[in-house]
């Protein structure tokens, strides 16, 4: 860091200690770590997806902790929010058309 | 190709990989440290020179406002291209959600969803529109408040009904927003030209106080129209999709 860059660093009562800073970001690496993990280890599609949500949030955070507030606000808004929506936007067409399909089967079945 | 032989490609991509990124690790500068000149130059003489004190919406809107245009209409290019695939096509009709499960009515929004969904609504679309609208004071920006704002309009449909959702943002209503958006931040570039400057060079008055609202130029403006642009576009996805959801294809 240069000392241009030291001076314009501001302390407002919200500023979290150093030493506590890098705990934070790394306990949130190894969050983030986990949550991944756990987006590819769910089997079922719909859980799968709040999992996911949950995982946007988390980066979401990670991404506040290394200081980049812009990006975080991208990420809670796509990546915990409007991403999940479109996949189960998804999810419900493609089980209505599997629906659909049974009740042809059934119908063709019957004649 | 065997599941044998494939398993040997796999391993040796792997390993490929995985030396590659070895080595593009031990190339990289150390943790937090920054070895380039652009950032610290941009850091000393960005709100001098825009009076934006959201430095990231004056690299976006400003100094990199080219980039900006093209990832905005990536954006636009999605919807239109979502809406294209996604149209009514001959043999699909509408169904009722009714008659997709033979017997039983579909369960009605329970009323601490509905109850949540209003409460929300409000605060999102202040929320989204303060976020669109203060790109030059805080590190939001104009794609920020946009999808927020859009969220908003997804709250209606959950308080509500799909019927609520599309007479609150009809698709012709959404379609013209977007354009708009979309057009306007090319036009500000364009304007700029126009005037004899470079290509989206600010020329609007940039205020007198740094981190005022009024400050900063087209970034406010710009920031503004990305915000209507992706919030108009990210509407426009979620109905075509819901419109998808509770479409039935015709068996005939």
């Amino acid at each position: 860091m240069t000392p241009s860059a030291m001076t314009l660093a501001v302390v407002s009562p919200y500023t979290v200690p150093a030493g506590l800073m890098g705990v934070l970001q790394a306990a949130l690496l190894v969050l983030v770590a986990l949550g991944a993990t756990a987006v590819v280890l769910t089997r079922t599609p719909v859980r799968q997806v709040i999992v996911l949500s949950v995982y946007g949030l988390l980066l979401a955070l990670l991404f506040l902790a290394f200081q980049a507030p812009d990006v975080t606000l991208s990420e809670l808004t796509v990546g915990a929010v409007v991403l999940p929506l479109l996949l189960l936007l998804g999810l419900a067409k493609v089980r209505n058309g599997e629906r659909n399909g049974e009740r042809n089967g059934e119908r063709n079945r019957e004649k | 190709m065997t599941p044998r032989l494939r398993r040997w490609v796999f391993l040796a991509a792997m390993a490929g990989l995985a030396a590659f990124y070895a080595w593009g690790l031990r190339g990289l500068p150390g943790f937090g440290r920054y070895p380039g000149p652009y950032g610290d130059i941009i850091n000393r003489i960005a709100v001098r020179q825009t009076n934006a004190t959201g430095v990231v919406s004056a690299i976006n809107f400003e100094y990199r406002g080219f980039d900006t245009l093209g990832e905005e209409f990536i954006l636009f290019a999605a919807a239109a291209g979502i809406a294209t695939v996604l149209r009514r096509l001959r043999g699909e009709r509408e169904g009722s959600a009714r008659d997709e499960a033979a017997g039983r009515d579909v369960p009605p929004t329970s009323d601490a969803v509905r109850q949540l969904a209003l409460i929300l609504t409000g605060p999102a679309l202040v929320m989204g529109w303060y976020l669109a609208s203060h790109a030059q004071t805080s590190p939001s920006g104009g794609f920020q408040g946009g999808v927020v704002l859009a969220t908003a309009f997804i709250l209606i449909y959950l308080a509500g009904q799909f019927i609520a959702f599309e007479r609150f943002s009809p698709v012709d209503v959404t379609d013209a927003v977007e354009a708009v958006g979309a057009g306007a931040f090319a036009a500000i570039g364009l304007a700029a030209v126009a005037m004899g400057l470079s290509f989206l060079s600010n020329f609007l008055g940039l205020g007198t106080v740094p981190g005022a609202v009024s400050s900063s130029g087209t970034i406010a403006l710009i920031s503004f129209f990305v915000g209507l642009e992706v919030a108009a576009a990210f509407v426009l996805i979620v109905s075509e999709l819901l419109d998808q959801a509770l479409l039935v294809r015709g068996s005939r």
